[in-house]
């Protein structure tokens, strides 16, 4: 079946060729530092050496070591600073290393960045983004590889980001640096080196807005981050079965834009979550609840079904780490008994 | 000129703005191999033990090659290579007593050697096998820590954990120069100070943290610091193995006594790569690197031991062969490592088996079969 999302991308590639995740990431990053002089960068390793995944690549050449700036190893401070700034009219861009340190940076985040708008009754705003890479599968082990998502999607003043296409990172990073609130932007380190296509002229894609990925009449797989992409190609894989699968893709976390999910349960009767995180106490059991909790839920045939991490730290060894996650063949396996289940 | 300078300021980059007057610097041994005095340090080395301090220093530069080799050609997942910094951690290392405690960063494989750990076992945790074989109990040495200052906090509560049980040790913290900025290491400082912790933080400072320069960490010489948090700083000649184990020695045999802490600046350079992951050459000149070769830390000692005597050349060709075994033994004992079990993240979520995460290793083993079948 079609790729919804993709249709328009398409229309373009022709004139843009592709580029990665990065690249996207990059150009956003580049055209925002361009177009207003209050859009700075900051964090570990991002001036000469390009980022730690490589995503700012050139820019200190371009923009200078003020608007590319190299920290000391202190996400707090990292963090605290950017919150100050952002109070004084700037829109600072954090990059954290490794998604796992902004733990070092919770104050700030949590407590500040998140509250500092509402105690102040709306007379300030932290207009700040959170970019950092998250997940596992590149053999970084235990404190280099989590999927913290839900502690964020939890935090009222957090508006919280997954994107899980190179079409769609740049317009939604420009879209959260605009945004008068902070937003946290995560990025899948296995989605960085995929490659896709930009629409040229397309500018900001909005923040709050579920996409659906692909449309099936069997059931409906809803799916975060780089999961989404898994989802597609298990979609396809089943296709081929004669299973036809709906995939959806919250994209923004928190607010969550729930009508098209429910929707697409209405429409499948049997849906199937799908999350790298640990399952339990997971984003999906919101999705689940909000299911359960809304008329969707007389549309079922069979019960909700999730498919997420197992609920242990990420091992080292790569077997193991795999094991971890759920990978295509789980998906497959786990759609496929889904939809040919009895109602 | 250079020679002058050379002779009052022996480490290269010392003339930058932010250092101080080089007397702050402790060194036994310059760079050239001479043995000189210091008014507050002073060690007395039988002529056996600084050949067994080389041979030290040159086996774990022969582990770490071919350690490097290893993660080239595929068989480890990375490493941290200590090239440049064996001398800062085998004086570190040697100054230990049997019943202290260290708290290593990811990089000490230096220390690591002078507490008995197999090198097959910190091979082990960087091939993604486990997350390190040693036994940190019985070797008084702790597990790698990767998330950067953390053990800093962990030597200082150990350290009130000796005070408390008035044991006649001390624990040792590692830590990079891009650590002392990190909140959780200050505060590590303000703990040890104010309870007169025996712990001894020693930092390598090798110039970097990854792409990052010593000067956006630190205004001042790092040293300098713990004078603001209450304790003694000393900067000792990273590079110079008698200047470290004397200064490491001296401010351990202070934290046993009970008069707190003490800060190590042990100033050197990190030859090669942040991790195999990096090329250093996007952000530093080529030109530093062959200044600090000059420098280079077991150089020094073979050429002071050879200059007076002390070893022949049979000596060193003995120690070369014995590198040559290291080798083979770490290249042969990595290849034939074995896989992990494959339900081993179940194991020690918890000190005892949950029945959800027993559920899930049961489900997760009936899985697999399905597959097989
Ligand atoms: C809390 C935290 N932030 C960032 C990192 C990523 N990181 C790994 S090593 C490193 C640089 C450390 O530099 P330094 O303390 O000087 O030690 P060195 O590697 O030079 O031995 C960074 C930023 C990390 N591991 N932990
Ligand atoms: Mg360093």
């Amino acid at each position: 079946m079609t790729a919804v999302a993709e249709n328009t991308a398409a229309d373009t590639a022709t004139e843009r060729g592709e580029m990665t995740y990065s690249e996207a990431i990059r150009e956003g990053l580049a055209e925002a530092m361009a177009a207003d002089d209050r859009v700075f960068m900051l964090g570990e390793d991002v001036g000469v050496y390009g980022g730690a995944f490589g995503v700012s690549g050139d820019l200190v050449h371009r923009f200078g070591k003020d608007r590319v700036r190299d920290t000391p190893i202190s996400e707090l401070g990292i963090v605290g600073a950017a919150v100050g700034a952002a109070l004084a009219g700037m829109r600072p861009i954090v990059e954290i290393q490794f998604s796992d340190f902004t733990c070092q940076a919770m104050d700030q985040i949590v407590n500040q960045a998140a509250k500092i708008h509402f105690m102040l009754g709306g007379a300030v705003s932290v207009p700040m983004v959170l970019r950092t890479p998250l997940g596992s599968g590149t053999g970084a082990a235990a404190q280099h590889s989590q999927s913290l998502e839900a502690w964020f999607a939890h935090v009222p003043g957090l508006k919280v980001v997954m994107p899980s296409t190179v079409s769609e990172v740049k317009g939604l990073l420009l879209a959260a640096i605009d945004d008068p609130n902070p937003v946290v932007f995560l990025e899948h380190k296995l989605l960085y080196r995929t490659k896709g296509v930009v629409p040229a002229g397309a500018d900001r894609v909005p923040l709050g807005k579920t996409v659906v990925r692909r449309e099936g009449a069997d059931l409906t797989i809803v799916a975060t981050g780089v999961m989404v992409n898994r989802s597609l190609e298990a979609a396809e894989q089943l296709a081929a079965e004669g299973i036809e699968a709906t995939v959806v893709d919250p994209v923004t976390l928190t607010p969550l834009d729930e009508g098209p999910i429910l929707d697409a349960v209405r429409r499948t009767g049997r849906v199937l979550l799908v999350q790298e995180a640990p399952g339990h106490v997971g984003y999906m059991g919101e999705i689940a609840a909000r299911i359960a909790g809304s008329s969707a839920l007389y549309s079922l045939e069979a019960p909700i079904k999730r498919l997420c991490g197992l609920d242990a730290p990420m091992p080292y060894a790569p077997a193991l780490e795999s094991a971890m996650v759920p990978q295509l063949a789980d998906i497959v396996s786990a759609a496929r008994t889904l939809a040919t289940q009895e109602a | 000129m250079t020679a002058v300078r050379e002779m009052v300021d022996p480490v290269p980059g010392a003339a930058a703005p932010h250092l101080p007057a080089q007397p702050d610097l402790v060194q036994l041994l310059t760079p050239e191999g001479e043995r000189v005095e210091h008014p507050e340090y002073s060690l007395d080395v039988t002529d056996e033990e600084l050949r067994s301090l080389y041979r030290d220093l040159a086996l774990v530069r022969r582990w770490d090659v071919e350690a490097t080799a290893l993660q080239r050609q595929g068989e480890l997942g990375i490493w941290a290579s200590l090239q440049g910094q064996e001398a800062a951690q085998i004086g570190a290392g040697r100054a230990l007593g049997e019943a202290d405690m260290a708290f290593p960063t990811y990089r000490e494989h230096g220390v690591a050697w002078t507490r008995g750990v197999d090198p097959l076992d910190v091979i082990s945790l960087f091939r993604g096998n486990d997350l390190g074989g040693w036994d940190p109990v019985a070797t008084r040495f702790n597990l790698y820590t990767v998330v950067i200052g953390a053990q800093c906090l962990h030597a200082t509560g150990y350290a009130m954990g000796i005070q408390r049980d008035t044991a006649d040790a001390a624990a040792i913290a590692f830590l990079g120069d891009g650590a002392t900025s990190q909140g959780e290491v200050n505060e590590a400082f303000i703990w040890a100070a104010t309870f007169d912790a025996p712990v001894v933080f020693f930092c390598q400072n090798n110039q970097y943290a990854i792409s990052v320069p010593i000067e956006r960490q630190s205004k001042v010489p790092l040293f300098q610091r713990a004078a603001g948090f209450g304790f003694p700083g000393v900067r000792v000649d990273g590079n110079d193995v008698l200047a470290v184990l004397a200064v490491t020695r001296a401010a351990l045999a202070r934290a046993r006594e009970g008069s707190g802490p003490t800060f190590i600046e042990a100033f050197t350079y990190r030859m090669g790569a942040h991790t195999t992951s990096d090329d250093p050459t996007r952000y530093r000149l080529a030109d530093e690197l062959e200044e600090w070769k000059l420098r280079d830390p077991i150089a020094r000692l073979k050429a002071h031991l050879s200059r007076s005597g002390k070893a022949d050349a049979e000596f060193f060709a003995g120690v070369d062969a014995e590198g040559d075994e290291l080798a083979a033994r770490i290249r042969k004992g990595t290849l034939e490592m074995p896989d992990p079990a494959g339900t081993e993240m179940f194991d020690h979520v918890y000190a005892e088996q949950t029945e959800e995460i027993a559920a899930q290793r049961a489900a997760f083993l009936a899985y697999q079969e399905g597959f097989e079948k």
